[in-house]
This record gives structure tokens, sequence and C-alpha cells, in this order.
């Protein structure tokens, strides 16, 4: 059977595995690339005009919260999925802490036969680390990862006790797993519920110091070191966990980390009492947020990862204290990084790409790049397109985003999955 | 000028002439309280919900002798006895009160920006009465008049606040009055509740946690309650609080001879404060309560639609 073509011609490939940035086609045939060159002929293809496009490797989100199973009032896989799509991401990374948590292939399972039945984009479950993450007991990380997961993660919480991690950091190592870690000290979280500052201060907010992360994440490296094992620190947002990161690096340890792009624009003097404004961690200072932008530019950062975490309004509708953390991130993702990196001059483009493909994906010890044989996961974007975002329209169930009606310049135009355009921007 | 707000939920965005006005105003009510029959029917027809989710003793008896010699009906809803108990949201427990119909709600709540919050969602006027650690516009207002009367004037002071900074909404409306009529205000009391960027807030303001050298030139000494039960982090031993902070004739002593002792109240004698500074003359402590009516008086009259000059015919 003659399998089907698609040509996507006249774009601009930036490649940063291959270091390659520059005009030419890709030929996809069925679910993998055929051929990648200049001025590609192939009758009979489909053709997809990519002009004045970035056509760059498949988006990778190594944090999101999709809620199913157990919370689908506020995301689906099919929704959250759909949202991701129209964000440029090809695959997804799901934490844990769904109803009920994905501590068992059941679980991991059930998000994947739901994927199959109804995502946009590729699904890569993160399994939890402890029984129910609950900090005891060691979930059935084998046999989860037997079903499917990519890392394992209490995510919300930190691996409740550094004996604990000890064992999982060992366990997985073994299975060639990284852990992801939430790092927070709970005695210093307290309670809070923004960063501890001037604000927090005059808002009479309860404020939760940076150290709150940097305290564990010393605590994480020093497990690494420890049992060899691959650290991922997630949402980083502060300078000392970076500066921790880097001379972890240094030392030739395997610690890796993500920084959201609500935690590299906003800073805590953006809070106010709108529930849209809070997340864990929380937005961080200025000094720090500067700090994540120079690891962004600089390598020291390894990934953007959104964090998307949907919440009804209902649950989000009530006083600041009382609601819950979290905001929606994918289809606000590549534009703020755009304005945050590229347009501010911080960074070349092909540092951006790198943050949303193999620099995730090395975090998983996968591949991502164009190149003859490998899976067709195309992320097409312009970095001029101006668009205004508004979360009445996302395709998220949860509406729950402190960048509605935000206007940008430069927006992700279409998402391409083994072969299949999945979401095409219209204009 | 005439007062344009359409809530009041902080004395951080009042300007100094906006407080001066609201002060004038408070005025006009003062005399009422002096008088036998202190009733009057300004409000007769309006009616004012007074929402107190967090208990509340004497500012939701304030709010009511306020409305009550106003001629203003009004609504209580307490924490104990309300919906919220039973699940029911911020939002729609307000919107179901604002169905009734009232002309004003009073909220005291134990979140910040609560008030905030309800402003945002409700077509009628909101008066913050406290929320969680973040302003007590009423008190800040109160205290200014206090000292307004005592001192003869608001400028220029120099205020001394000693306690649990961090976690007073008493110590930040206050702030924000005193600081924009040129005062230089020292805070003072144990570290951990002693925000480092609390100086950020308003110009000429400055830590000392050492009470002999806060006290020196005061004119205003504000002594706030030990708010034990808003505490999350270990808690001083009172007697270490004692030894260091405790208000004494000895300490009061340090500041001019002409100093006004304040506290919001309730106090806790024998803890944040000596039974003979209390009932000392320097301390103000019963006239604040007194002016608080008057303030909130003028609060009520205000944001219910009442015309400026109509209240001045009540001074006396």
């Amino acid at each position: 059977m003659e399998e089907r073509m698609l040509l996507i011609h006249n774009g601009r490939i930036v490649d940063p595995a291959r270091t390659f940035d520059g005009p030419a086609d890709v030929l996809i045939e069925g679910d993998r690339i055929a051929r990648v060159g200049p001025k590609l002929d192939a009758p009979g293809a489909q053709r997809f005009d990519a002009s004045g496009l970035v056509v760059a490797p498949g988006f990778i989100d190594l944090h999101c919260h999709l809620r199913e199973p157990g919370n689908e009032p506020a995301e689906t896989i099919e929704t959250g999925t759909r949202a991701a799509a129209r964000g440029g991401f090809t695959a997804v990374c799901c934490m844990p802490n769904t109803q009920p948590v994905n501590d068992n292939a059941a679980v991991t399972r059930f998000i994947l036969d739901r994927a199959a039945a109804s995502a946009s984009v590729r699904v890569w479950p993160i399994g939890a680390a402890s029984h129910g993450s609950m900090g005891e007991g060691l979930a059935e990380i084998a046999a989860m990862k037997d079903a499917g997961i990519v890392a394992v993660t209490d995510d919300g919480k930190p691996i409740a006790t550094a004996k604990l991690l000890r064992h999982v950091m060992e366990y997985a190592r073994s299975l060639d797993l990284p852990v992801i870690e939430h790092s927070e000290d709970a005695s210093l979280f307290a309670g809070g519920v923004m960063r501890e500052g001037p604000t927090s201060v005059r808002l009479g907010l309860r404020g939760i110091p940076a150290a709150a992360e940097s305290i564990c994440v010393a605590r994480d490296v020093q497990i690494c070191t420890l049992t060899g094992a691959r650290l991922h620190v997630a949402h980083m947002s502060a300078k000392e966990s970076l500066d921790l990161v880097r001379d972890a690096k240094r030392r030739g340890l395997p610690v890796t980390c993500e920084v959201t792009p609500h935690h590299f624009t906003l800073t805590d003097e953006d809070v106010t009492y709108d529930s849209r404004y809070k997340m864990n961690p929380p937005l961080a200072s200025r000094d720090h947020r500067d700090a994540l932008l120079t690891g962004l530019a600089d390598g020291g950062v390894d990934a953007i990862a959104t964090d998307h975490a949907p919440h009804t309004q209902a649950s989000k509708d009530v006083e600041f204290d009382r609601a819950p953390f979290g905001v929606t991130g994918f289809e606000t993702a590549l534009s703020l990084a755009l304005e945050a990196l590229v347009h501010s001059g911080r960074a070349p483009l092909s540092r951006l790409v790198e943050l949303f493909t193999s620099g995730p994906a090395r975090v998983l010890r996968k591949t991502r790049t164009i190149a003859a044989g490998e899976p067709a996961d195309l992320t097409l974007f312009s970095t001029e397109h101006r668009w205004t975002f508004r979360a009445a329209d996302s395709a998220s169930k949860s509406r729950n985003t402190p960048f509605d009606g935000r206007e940008f310049r430069g927006a992700p135009m279409a998402t391409i999955v083994a072969g299949r355009v999945v979401w095409q921007r219209e204009t | 000028m005439s007062f344009t707000f359409r809530h009041l939920l902080g004395t951080e965005a009042l300007s100094r002439d906006e407080i001066t006005f609201l002060l004038d105003q408070s005025r006009a009510f003062q005399g009422i309280q002096k008088q036998p029959l202190k009733k009057l029917a300004t409000l007769r027809g309006k009616s004012a919900v007074l929402a107190f989710f967090e208990t509340s003793t004497r500012t939701r008896i304030s709010f009511a002798t306020a409305a009550a010699r106003l001629g203003a009906d009004t609504m209580n809803l307490q924490a104990e006895s309300s919906s919220t108990q039973k699940g029911e949201s911020l939002v729609d427990t307000v919107r179901t009160l604002e169905a009734m119909k009232p002309d004003v709600i009073v909220i005291r709540h134990a979140a910040s920006g609560a008030p905030h919050f309800v402003a945002e969602r409700l077509g009628i006027p909101v008066i913050n009465a406290g929320d969680g650690l973040h302003e007590h516009p009423s008190q800040g207002l109160l205290d200014a008049l206090t000292i307004s009367d005592r001192l003869g004037r608001l400028d220029d002071l120099n205020v001394t606040i000693v306690g649990d900074i961090r976690h007073s909404r008493v110590a930040r409306s206050n702030i924000h009055v005193l600081s924009k009529f040129g005062g230089r205000i020292t805070l003072c009391g144990p570290a951990m509740w002693l925000p480092a960027e609390m100086p950020g807030m308003a110009p000429n303001m400055r830590i000392e946690p050492c009470i002999t050298q806060a006290l020196p030139g005061a004119n205003v000494v504000m002594v706030l309650r030990v708010q034990t039960e808003r505490l999350r982090e270990p808690s001083l031993p009172p007697d270490e609080y004692i030894r260091l902070y405790q208000m004494t004739p000895a300490r009061l002593a340090l500041a001019r001879p002409d100093a006004v002792l304040m506290h919001p109240g309730p106090m806790i004698r024998g803890l944040e404060i000596d039974p003979a500074v209390a009932d000392s003359p320097q301390s103000t402590v019963l006239e604040q309560v007194t002016n608080g009516v008057a303030v909130r008086m003028a609060l009520l009259y205000l944001l219910t639609g009442g015309a400026p000059s109509a209240a001045t015919p009540q001074a006396g």
C-alpha cells in the first residue's frame, strides 16, 4: 500500500540537535520523516506551504496536568491535548496527581488508552514515586515503566523524606528513569500563597520564601550525588535553586531543570487578589526572574515546561487564600518565550527551539531532530504573527490564566504529530 | 471636595485630601455621641449588611451602633451561623445577601483581599471591616481622628508602633494614613514579627527592634495586640515578649511627655500593656472606641449616597 506523503516546503528549519538553521523542505511518508533537503520534489505528495514559518522538531512539554481520571470538569485528555496542539506541543508529559493517582500500571494504561482514543498529541505519562504520592511506600514503578511512564515524581509536593528519595532514586536509576522533584520545604512553605517580599507584606498575603525551594533542591542534589540517579528539578523559581543546578552540572551530576513561561515573564509584583496569579511555586521577585531568564539563555536551564494546571471556574472564583494553585499554559507558552527570549534579544531562536525540543528530550533520554527516519512530529510557528490570546476561546476546559487578553508577536501555526496535521491556526 | 469612592477597601488608595475629608465628616458625627438623644433619621429606610466571616465583637457592634444612630437597619451575618459552614462559596453568599437589596455591605473576613473580591462582584458599596493581615481602614481613620483630637494635628508626627506588626492589619492601615501626613514611623517588635520589607510600604519608616531606641521623641505610641490566634509560626514565649516589649510606665516615659498611647483593643493587660499605662491619662483606648462609631457613621453615610453637606448641620 502506498504511504501517505506530506511535503512541508518553503519553511525555515531550525533544528538545534543538528545545529541546523536554514531553508529546507521536509518530506513525510506515513508517520516518519523520509527526506530533508532543499527544494525536494515529491510527486503525489500533499503540500504544506511553510513560507515565512519556522519548522521545528515537535515540542515536548515535560510538565502538565490533564486531570483525567478524576477531575474531568477541569480538563480531560481530549481537551487538554487539543490545547497542547494549539500551543505547538506534539508530546506532553502528564503528572500523576490524578484521582486515582497514577501509581500503578492500571492507571497508566487507562491514561494511555484514553489518549489513544481521544488525544490530539502524544501523551507520555509520569508515574507517582510513592504509593498515592503519600510519601511512604514506593509505587509500582517497574510495572508502570512497562506500561509506558517516562519518569517518576510526587509532584504537588516533594518526595517526603531524604530516605524515601534515596530509595526512589536508587530504584529509578536501576530502571533508567529520571526522578522529577517538586522541590519545596513544607515547614518554610507553611500555608503561604505567594512569594515572600514587599508585595506579600503590602497585600497581607502569607509569603513563601525563595529558600523554601532552594533548600529542597540542595537536598535533592545531595541525594543525586549519593545515588547517581537522574534528577530533574520541576518548575524552578529561585535563583539559588538555579545556582545549585549549575554547580551540580559542573560536577558532572545528571541534574536538569525546567522553568515555566509564567515564572520567566511575570513577577510577584504582578500579584493582586486575583487568583489567576496564584500558582505554586509562586511568581518570583524580579531579580530571581531575571536569573531564570539568564539560565534559559545560557543553558543553565534545560527546558521550558508549562505546568499547565487547569482548574474549574468555581474552584478558582474564591478568596485568594482558598483558591487552588495553578494556571493553564499550553496555548501561550511559545508566544511568551518568543517575547521574553527572542524579541528581547536575550537568546537566538535556535536556543528557544532547543528549550522546547532537544532540551526536554534529553531529560527523557529521547532524541528530537528533523532527520530521515525520525518520527514525523513537527511544530510550525511564526515569530511575527500578531494575535490576541482569549481565554474564552481556549481549547482547554479551564480559563485560569493570567494572560487573558494579552497581545502577542509570534505564534504556533501548525502542529504535526506522526505525520498528521493535528491543528492549524485559522488566519 | 467630595467623596468619590464607591467602596472603602483600604487606606492605601486614599489621598491625604480624601482622608482629611473623611475625618471632617466624622467630626460632624462626633457631637452626636455626646447628646442625650443620639439617633438621627438620616439613613431611615436604608439598610446595611454586616457580613462578619471572622469573629468580631467590637467592630461589629461599632458598625451596628453607627448604623442604628443613622436610622439604618442592619442585617447580620456571622461566621458561626453562616452558610459558608455548609460549603457555600463567598461569592454565592454575598450575592444572596445582595439580593435582599441592602444599600451597603460591611465585610470582615480572615482572607486578605476578600472585600476586594466581593467589591468586584457586587453592585453595592463595600466597606472593609478588616481583611486577614491586610487592612482595617476604619480603624486607621478612627485612630487618626483620635490623634488629631488629642494633639491638634496629624502632620509631621513621630509614630512608634510596637508589637506583632507582621500580622497586624491595624498597623498597615495606620501606616498608610499617617505616612501621608508626613509621619515618621518606627516599627518595633520581635524580629520574626517585623518583616524587613515593611519600611518599603511608605516613606520615612524604619525598623527598630530595641524598644528603648524606638520610643524617644514619639508623639504617638501605638501598642498592638499580641494576636496569638493568628500565628502559625512558633510563637514567642509570653515572658520573653513582656521582658522586651511590654509597654510599661518607664518605657512610655521615654516618649514625649504629651505622647498619646493608643491600643486598638481588645487589650490583654499584663501582656502587651501594663495596666498602669492602659489607665494612664495618656491612654486614648476608650476615645478610640467612641470615635470608631463617628467614623463608621461617616463611612456608612457617605457610601450610601448621603451628600457631604447634609451631614454638616449635625455637627455640635
